[in-house]
């Protein structure tokens, strides 16, 4: 009977063991002599620069419905003047980080779960293996460094259209130079407002490439666990972004504004 | 003389279960080198999971396998990938890395195995080995491009092309029509002759099985039941181990 109460923690107690694991074998071969960069860069190229698409959209809208929202309600106060400065915090700090982290949950994190899966189920891992290659130090690292590096520059991609977009929707309602706005948005902005955002950001892509490796390598022998695997990915994903977010919002509010 | 008769894979006593389910139940087994050794079995056997204990990619529960007098379950990282780069490994479904040109597939383990730096070698290899399997024409194609056949001898190609000095072909014949299975069984063959290779062989195929066999072993219930030469274990007694053969 015991043993039945206690299955599920036992076996939560050993994915987490197993997640433990394989992020120790990812920090060895990180430190491996042989970083594959030329993986790196085409992975840069398949995160990266396949999302900027969306990244500008997203940017973009987000800027602009963040100021047609607050504008009615800052205008009865005659605080129009704080929209630039409310706009850019909000972005920079908060908004644009998480929804953009989001999105490449959705795309990214289930990509290279997929991608990692079905490699697993036909056994191209294995033969990579075989072939005098370490999957983690060819497959995992690069990926992994790739959202690091990649998630961040969209972040901020995404921040500077967010900032545009803001500045779109002003205008249509009352004129403001481009310069004006420009300059008051970043005006407001401080150290403490970019950096810890910036790092957030990095946080984010770690999560998003580690949760989609370690359900692509862990998908079981079958086709449809690949689609298994794309679809935890991206939920453990989101769930780890959320986390993530509030843990660094609150560690940065004891350091920085205390 | 001494050289022919050494023994280059021993099994000894070899048992593997997943979760509960008992696959081999000791295994017995020993290769000499150059010989090329059969094994036939049902499907979900475990002759997959035989071979893949050869190479390290699993571990036996219980029991012993002796690669060149190396016992696998106990070396370590760096030694085991320097054995294995005396083993090559064509997988039961090519396992060809769809992110990659046909090229890029054959470099893989020229760069990692042999070390190679040379870009002209390299492509000397490629173009060679692919003309040995009669692909030359596809270099620059991506493996979704290569027919089923075509995939089989690329997969070929790519365990070819490092010189391995044991080959374990998992079913190289499955799923082809019988004209591209024969082509493929007298390649293997004469890839055997021409490299001295030590071949273990996978197969349900018995007209493959006639061509390369210098010995079959047959297995059954997770254990071997009966081994011999094609002309003896076609005239078995035994009815399961004759019935592979009509
Ligand atoms: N990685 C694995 N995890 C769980 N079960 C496995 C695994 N590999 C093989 N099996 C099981 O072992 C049995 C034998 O598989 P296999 O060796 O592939 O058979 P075959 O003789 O057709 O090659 C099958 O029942 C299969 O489900
Ligand atoms: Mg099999």
């Amino acid at each position: 009977m015991a043993i039945t109460i206690f299955s599920p923690v036992t076996r939560a107690l050993e994915t987490l063991g197993d997640n433990a694991y394989f992020f120790k074998s990812i920090i060895r071969n990180t430190f491996r002599k042989g970083f594959e960069w030329n993986e790196f860069y085409r992975q840069c190229y398949n995160t990266g620069y396949k999302s900027i698409g969306i990244t500008l959209l997203t940017g973009f809208i987000l800027g602009i419905v963040l100021t047609l929202q607050s504008q009615p309600t800052l205008k009865d106060f005659g605080a129009e003047s704080f929209i630039p400065g409310m706009v850019s915090i909000s972005v920079f700090r908060e908004i644009c980080p998480v929804i953009i982290a989001l999105i490449c949950a959705g795309k990214i994190a289930s990509g290279i779960g997929a991608e990692l899966g079905s490699m697993n189920v036909t056994e191209q891992i294995d033969a990579m293996e075989v072939s005098g290659a370490n999957p983690v130090q060819f497959l995992v690292v690069p990926r992994i460094f790739a959202c690091m590096l990649m998630i961040p520059l969209l972040t901020i991609i995404a921040d500077a259209l967010a900032i545009f977009g803001g500045y779109m929707a002003t205008n249509l309602s009352e004129g403001m130079t481009f310069k004006l706005f420009f300059t008051k948005a970043f005006s407001v902005l401080e150290f403490s407002d970019i950096v810890p955002a910036v790092i957030k950001s990095v946080l984010f892509g770690l999560a998003i490439g580690f949760t989609g490796c370690w359900n692509g390598f862990n998908s079981t022998h079958g086709t449809e666990s690949v689609g298994r695997a794309a679809n935890k990915a991206v939920v453990t994903a989101s769930v780890a972004v959320i986390v993530i977010d509030v843990i660094v919002v609150q560690i940065t509010s004891w350091v920085v504004y205390s | 003389m001494k050289a022919e008769t050494e023994t280059v894979i021993e099994i000894k006593n070899l048992e593997k279960s997943f979760n509960g389910n008992l696959v081999l139940s000791g295994i017995n087994l020993s290769v000499k080198k150059g010989e090329s050794l059969v094994i036939l079995g049902r499907s979900g056997e475990g002759k997959s999971v035989t071979l893949k204990c050869i190479t390290g990619l699993l571990l036996p529960d219980a029991g012993s396998v002796k690669v060149f007098d190396n016992e696998i379950a106990e070396l370590d990282v760096e030694s085991l990938k320097n054995l294995r780069c005396r083993m090559g490994y064509l997988f039961q479904g090519s396992a060809l890395y769809d992110s990659m040109t046909v090229r890029e597939n054959l470099a893989f383990p020229l760069k990692r195995i042999l070390k190679i730096k040379d870009h002209r070698e390299i492509e000397k290899r490629c173009v060679q080995v692919l003309q040995e399997v009669g692909l030359q024409d596809t270099i620059d194609k991506m493996p979704s491009e290569l027919s089923g056949g075509m995939r089989k001898r690329m997969a070929l190609a790519r365990t070819l092309v490092v010189r391995p000095e044991i080959i374990l072909y998992d079913e190289p014949t499955t799923g082809l029509d019988i004209i591209t299975s024969k082509e493929i069984s007298q390649l293997i063959l004469k890839m055997q002759k021409q490299y001295q290779t030590t071949s273990v062989i996978v197969t349900h195929d018995i007209p493959c099985t006639k061509i390369i066999a210098d010995r079959i072993v047959v297995m059954n219930n997770g254990t071997y039941t009966a081994t011999g030469s094609f002309e003896e274990l076609e005239n078995s007694d035994d009815e399961f181990i004759r019935s592979f053969f009509n």
